[in-house]
């Protein structure tokens, strides 16, 4: 099976074509995707900032990553869930669109980066300076999420 | 109807021709309005979320608010300057769309919210800020908080469709 005819099975799936039929499905869907890219957001900009050195000073990095932990991994699921409804109803529309390529390039390297890199730097339990290492690994994070937000946005306007 | 009458003469101003015939300033401001929902609402949710009692409850609710309001303020500037922007693009078809209008009034709930917390409620933090779950006028005013900025974000997706027309 070819990527191309793995899109339109995609699209012809019984959730894909239900969504797509709907006349307030896709929206609602979108409502909720949005929803969890502001809790992602705050979660990740939260331990992210206290990284590069602007958010919460005087609490460790570590005790902040566990406040976050949870609304991290509920917005991921929420985001991802209802990522995954919108792309069934549009999947052949995905198939040829850079932005969505650029999205799910980008989304990957952020996953990666988080489970690779920054996740050596959210045990930090002290409340000292950072070092390089520590604040570049913020900065990134903040770069690589902004970018997937954005080139979902930009899936639209394709 | 003055505002519709407001809204046609702002239509016609030259800014408001620029942005609409411009290929990219749409895309690239309305962007840029929706990513920063992320530090704008995402932050906002943290306080809120600190302000019911769950999540960051070892941390004084004023060390939270003192070290987010910055990022949150310009978030909300952000917010502001590319929403108008984009207003001003059609603002013909924004001030009668059912959404935008819902969404007007709930913007003016949250304001309100926010003036009420912090004339009533933030003076004294240092007296309740340290307790892990705050007491009730201060935890309703998070969950009013993320209940009205939440719907306010809902509605303005949803000004791109016109259901009820």
């Amino acid at each position: 099976m070819s990527l191309q005819s793995f899109f339109v099975w995609c699209e012809h799936t019984v959730i894909g074509t239900t969504v797509r039929e709907s006349i307030w499905m896709f929206p609602i869907i979108e409502v909720v995707h949005l929803i969890g890219l502001a809790v992602l957001g705050g979660a990740i900009l939260l331990v992210d900032l206290r990284l590069v050195g602007f958010g919460l000073h005087g609490v460790p990095i570590a005790s902040l990553a566990r406040s976050a932990r949870p609304f991290l991994w509920a917005s991921l699921a929420l985001t991802i869930g209802s990522g995954l409804l919108l792309f069934l109803a549009e999947a052949l529309k995905c198939y040829e669109n850079p932005a969505f390529w650029l999205k799910i390039s980008l989304l990957i390297l952020a996953l990666l980066f988080a489970g690779l890199v920054r996740s050596r730097f959210t045990q930090d339990a002290g409340v000292g300076p950072l070092h390089l290492g520590a604040r570049l690994s913020g900065a990134v994070s903040i770069v690589l999420w902004t970018g997937v937000a954005a080139a979902g946005r930009g899936i639209g306007f394709w | 109807m003055f505002i519709v009458q407001a809204a046609e003469w702002l239509e016609a101003t030259w800014v408001s021709v620029a942005i609409r015939e411009s290929i990219w300033v749409y895309p690239v401001v309305e962007s840029i309005h929706v990513v920063t929902i992320a530090l704008f609402l995402g932050l906002t949710a943290a306080m809120d979320a600190r302000l019911l009692g769950a999540a960051l409850r070892e941390t004084p609710v004023g060390v939270v608010m003192a070290n987010l309001l910055p990022w949150i303020r310009i978030g909300f500037a952000v917010m502001v300057v590319t929403g108008l922007l984009l207003f001003a693009g059609t603002p013909v078809r924004f001030m009668t769309n059912i959404f935008f209008q819902v969404k007007l009034g709930l913007l003016a709930l949250a304001g309100l919210n926010v003036w009420l917390f912090h004339y009533r409620l933030y003076p004294t933090v240092h007296e309740w800020g340290a307790a892990a779950r705050p007491p009730r006028h201060a935890r309703l005013a998070g969950a009013a908080s993320l209940l009205l900025w939440t719907l306010a974000v809902a509605t303005g997706r949803l000004i791109a469709y016109n259901w009820f027309e």
